[in-house]
């Protein structure tokens, strides 16, 4: 009872530091909108080509602004002398990763499903025939993402250069939930049959669970002093 | 190990062992059916593709050593297989398109293989760089043994992945896969020249965790020094 209390406390916590000037949030959802304005003046997609081009760009767009938001969100307690606190307390410090974690999937929530507005309206292209499936195959595979880039974010923050150093560090290891995402949303939105990419979804969800139970176990040796 | 196989000693037995696979490359092994003389690329290419494999999961090793028990020979052993593994790694990308060219016509292709060394190349480049960018060195050790760790874990995810990924696509027509079907006496070839690579990589990575001795010594000499007199 007592670790679900600390993810709570820091998951409340997190998101209320948050509320109150709602930067980080927002630059995440700028960040994502940018990146698939830009995209129109790369490729045009129009008609069939959307399907192929709209899954890849919207995990740009998602993997940009996740690494912003996991960089801003130990940006912060570094400040703060938000990470001493946390090595102080007398608390699991892998309740406190997933506490963490689990404000950084809001976040990161929250900005997909911006730019998935922004993507839809821009493209003209309707997510809601195959919205169930395509939520499903997003959620596993931001899990994932979110479990790893939270504890690279805590890594990071002990680096000069940190803005460079957290996507060096997250993008050769998120690449199976990259390729699974793309696969994922692909096969979703073409309205194929689940047994079709059922496999990707299950490769991020195994993803999710390896690497959320491994940082479990790390965090305490990234928070020590 | 200085006494019983001093450096020194280790230096010229792998200068002759990459002599003997030198020689096995270029006048024992047979050409090659379909390739000609370029094929012979392969048996450094393999080798090196091999050895960086092993140095990731020394990291891996040396990473769970340095956690549980703090012993710097463990962290100086995960670095130095970083570094040397990094060199090999870069070897089997530079060999590659350098055989590509005139066998496929093509410089690079992402098929799983290749997409999959490349994954690894950039996971030797953010445990390297970390150590570097890391803002107090005594965290340095903990924080690259945390990337190490997961960075091997995601290996073979990544093969998985990548290789299921591929399969779904169109993959471009390569003439004549590598490994498929070796003359014995290209295995012989093979063999001994990964051999010495490996005996290459441990020379190196010797001299690596060596030179990582003396550095600690220096700056803890510098520190004794600096606290005596300035008090």
């Amino acid at each position: 009872m007592r670790t679900l209390g600390v993810i709570s406390a820091i998951f409340v916590k997190d998101l209320r530091v948050e509320w109150r000037h709602r930067e980080t949030l927002a630059s995440m959802c700028i960040f994502g909108l940018l990146v698939v304005f830009l995209f129109n003046f790369a490729f045009e997609p129009a008609g069939e080509e959307r399907l192929r081009l709209l899954p890849g760009l919207l995990w740009i767009a998602f993997a940009f602004a996740g690494v912003l938001g996991f960089n801003r969100s130990f940006a912060a307690e570094r400040e703060n002398a938000g990470l001493e606190g946390m090595r102080l307390a007398p608390v699991d410090p892998g309740a406190i990763y997933l506490g963490k974690m689990l404000a950084n999937l809001f976040f990161m929530g929250i900005a997909e499903v911006v730019v998935v507005f922004a993507t839809s309206l821009w493209y003209n292209f309707s997510f809601i025939p195959a919205l169930g499936w395509f939520a499903l195959t997003t959620f596993f595979c931001t899990l994932g993402y979110v479990a790893v880039g939270t504890t690279f974010g805590a890594v990071a923050a002990n680096t000069r250069m940190r803005e460079v150093m957290l996507p060096v560090l997250q993008f050769p290891v998120a690449v199976p939930i990259f390729i699974a995402g793309v696969e994922g949303t692909t096969g979703a939105l073409k309205g194929d049959p689940v047994s079709d990419y059922a496999g990707w979804i299950k490769l991020a969800a195994g993803y999710s669970a390896i690497f959320v139970v491994l940082s479990y176990l790390l965090f305490e040796y990234v928070l020590e002093e | 190990m200085n006494k019983i196989f001093p450096p020194t000693l280790h230096l010229i037995v792998t200068y002759a062992w990459l002599i003997v696979a030198t020689y096995l490359i270029f006048f024992y092994a047979p050409q090659e059916a379909t390739m000609g003389e370029v094929q012979r690329i392969f048996y450094i290419h393999v080798s090196s593709a091999w050895t960086a494999l092993l140095a990731y999961f020394l990291i891996f090793l040396g990473s769970i050593a340095y956690l549980w028990k703090r012993r710097d020979s463990a962290d100086d052993f995960a670095h130095g297989a970083a570094e040397v593994g990094f060199v090999f790694c870069t070897c089997v990308l530079v060999t590659g398109p350098l055989w590509a060219k005139p066998v496929w016509g093509i410089w690079w292709t992402w098929d799983a293989r290749l997409t999959l060394t490349f994954v690894l190349w950039l996971l030797f480049v953010a445990y390297l760089m970390l150590r570097s960018y890391v803002i107090n060195p005594g965290r340095a050790a903990v924080l690259a043994a945390v990337v190490g760790i997961m960075g091997f874990v995601d290996v073979p995810i990544d093969y998985m992945a990548i290789r299921w990924w591929r399969t779904q696509h169109p993959q471009p027509v390569i003439a004549g896969g590598e490994g498929s079907g070796l003359d014995p006496r290209m295995w012989v070839a093979l063999l001994v020249t990964w051999g010495a690579f490996l005996c290459l990589f441990a020379y190196l990575l010797r001299q690596s965790t060596r030179l990582a001795v003396l550095r600690r010594e220096v700056a803890n000499l510098r520190r004794l020094r600096g606290s005596s007199q300035g008090g």
